[in-house]
């Protein structure tokens, strides 16, 4: 049994790192506009599946046009993450900014606006697609090239394996020594037995590596389908261009210094407004190019489809600690990652008893588990530090 | 002298508090005009009422002789009020460098923003040293140097400084007032508001005394220096 465990641990958390950077996309859309207005904007999961529902429009109407399906995703993907723009901005200044004007200072109206505009975008969406098509269902196309599938080298699964046992048995030995110091009366971890535990928890992986050689340098068979590729090619390259926008332009620069002090920034001339504007459109914009990866991934999409990856996404973008960039995107891997894991490893753990239809209690039970010791998020500072 | 900044029977609310009682005051250009008096006085509401963080319910504030009091704040800074606010305000989480820039963001002349760090750098080259490190890791100290030097990127034809001793070590105090005089030696128009009435009438050509929200006494500094209420009030006799 354990033999299995090892042999599906690459391929597992494979699906789960591609399903975390879509969860990663949306999740930074929920922490940059927290990061900025203090305010979780609960219509994301809306902007997120306007963008899938565009992106299907765009496959199913250009199919015949355009006969290059990497062009034709690329269409699907500006058109996508354009609507999911403007979406987004519209949200703002219909809903949210007409708020801000009154002063409103009361927290829970922003919030049940973000829910009315939610519920709202479902039945527009629905609206629009019924009088369009009589339906409301959409189909991503599926091409050949995107479900061929290719197979990595095994190493690759054997050095992923080795990683994670790494790291599961630093954990285990971490929180073990942890209780034990407590236990004993004294706090926390010093920083030297922090390292002997990364050596020993090292040592006992290598052990495992040597005994169960067979299955650990075996044939592991992970493959990987190209449209996997193209939605890990794609969504790493929009987190890095987030991350050089942020960090590099005067654009970026702007939005965290509203994000640290808004009067102080409008100070420096910068029109609070504007910022907010261009944080919805490209948090919109981002949402929605998941929306159409996603499309790409699960095929079907309706107006409902944005709920569960958007309060999944919600949750990876507090998990990671809410309005720090670094860690939505961390946040939305690790939440992949453990997501899958959960599907599958709780079959086998339970004997079939539980199914994947389980696999978020699992992910959401560590995730409270990681939450308990570390409120404040991966990434988060104990003080209210944002983006 | 030409006027910069003219204040007109001004009078700012916070909801039913009334805090600044028509107020009256001008700023000459190439001045040092200080604004002294104790906690709660509304010298600060008076700076956050000329840069537009809050807007007066009455009276007027001209800036070069137009009317801006209706402006939002990033209008104002437009025109060139450059205002160093009270407890400093840098941003913690960008770095030195990032707060400098942050200062010109109205600038788009790549040259002249890097004319003027290098200026800023000059003025205080504690920041040069510092230029990678996080706003909020500086000293206090620092940090008022930092708080200045990102108001001077805005080039503005008037400071506002608010408290920039405030929180500090006399030996810093010092430099902090020696930088105000450097700066107006080189041209600028300077707008500062004090507790440390004394150090600030040194260094101002002129002063203006408030009092609960009302101008008491107004003059030439080294005569408000000498004023009996003066010194009893804000000088330790």
């Amino acid at each position: 049994m354990l033999e299995v465990l090892i042999q599906l641990l690459p391929s597992v958390l494979l699906e789960g790192l591609i399903l975390g950077f879509v969860y990663a996309m949306i999740a930074l859309g929920y922490t940059m506009v927290y990061g900025v207005l203090e305010l979780i904007n609960f219509a994301h999961s809306e902007i997120f599946m306007s963008g899938a529902v565009a992106g299907a429009e765009t496959f199913i109407l250009l199919k015949a046009a355009v006969p290059n399906p990497f062009i034709l995703l690329a269409l699907a993907i500006l058109i996508g993450g354009a609507v999911a723009a403007i979406v987004a901005i519209l949200v703002e200044r219909l809903a949210y900014r007409p708020l801000r004007r009154r002063g409103t200072t009361n927290r829970l109206v922003p919030l049940i606006t973000a829910i009315g505009a939610s519920f709202f975008l479902q039945d527009l969406v629905r609206l629009i697609e019924g009088l369009w098509h009589n339906a409301f269902y959409r189909r991503y196309p599926s091409f050949e090239v995107f479900e061929a599938t290719y197979t990595l080298p095994n190493l690759l699964g054997s050095v992923i394996i080795l990683l994670t046992l790494w790291i599961v048995f630093w954990v285990l030995a971490y929180f073990a020594y942890w209780i034990y110091r407590a236990a004993t009366g004294t706090k926390g971890v010093s920083r030297r037995a922090s390292r002997g535990l990364w050596i020993a928890s090292l040592v006992l992986t290598l052990l495992v590596a040597v005994i169960d050689r067979g299955t650990v340098f075996g044939d592991l068979g992970l493959t990987i389908q190209m449209k996997s590729i193209l939605v890990v090619v794609i969504s790493f390259a929009m987190l890095y261009g987030l991350n050089w926008l942020v960090h590099k332009t005067k654009l970026g620069i702007a939005i965290r210094a509203v994000a640290q002090d808004a009067q102080t920034a409008s100070l420096m001339g910068i029109d609070p407004d504007v910022i907010i504007t261009y944080t919805f459109l490209i948090g919109g914009f981002l949402g929605g190019v998941a929306g159409v990866l996603f499309g790409l991934l699960y095929t079907l999409v309706h107006p409902y489809v944005g709920f569960i990856p958007g309060i999944k996404a919600f949750t990876a973008a507090v998990l990671g600690g809410i309005g720090n960039i670094t860690g939505a995107a961390l946040g939305g891997l690790v939440l992949g990652m453990l997501e899958m894991l959960g599907g599958t490893y709780l079959t086998f753990l339970t004997n079939g008893a539980m199914g994947t239809e389980y696999k978020d209690i699992l992910a959401f039970a560590i995730l409270i588990f990681i939450l308990l010791f570390r409120p404040q998020g991966i990434m988060g500072e104990q003080v209210g530090e944002k983006v | 002298m030409k006027k910069v900044l003219e204040l007109k029977n001004v009078h700012t609310y916070y909801g039913h508090i009334h805090a600044l009682k028509g107020i009256d005051l001008e700023v000459g250009e190439g001045e040092i005009v200080t604004l002294i008096g104790a906690n709660g006085a509304g010298k600060t509401t008076t700076l956050r009422t000329i840069s537009g963080m809050i807007h007066p319910r009455e009276g007027e504030v001209l800036f070069e002789g137009v009317a801006v009091h209706h402006l939002p704040a990033h209008q104002i800074v437009k025109r060139g009020v450059g205002h160093v606010p009270e407890g400093r305000r840098i941003f913690p989480r960008l770095t030195v460098e990032e707060n400098l820039e942050i200062g010109a963001y109205l600038q788009n002349d790549r040259q002249e923003i890097e004319r003027r760090k290098a200026e800023v750098f000059e003025l205080f080259p504690r920041l040069a040293e510092r230029r990678r490190q996080l706003g909020g890791t500086l000293s206090g100290g620092e940090q008022q140097m930092l708080a200045i030097g990102r108001a001077l990127m805005q080039d503005p034809r008037i400071l506002l400084l608010d408290e920039p001793s405030m929180g500090l070590a006399p030996v810093l105090v010092d430099v902090i007032f020696e930088t105000v005089a450097e700066l107006n030696k080189r041209g600028k128009t300077i707008l500062l508001v004090e507790q440390n009435a004394l150090k600030a009438l040194e260094v101002a050509h002129r002063g203006y005394v408030l009092q609960t929200g009302e101008i008491t006494l107004a003059g030439p500094a080294k005569e408000l220096a000498q004023n009996e209420e003066v010194k009893k009030a804000y000088l330790g006799g």
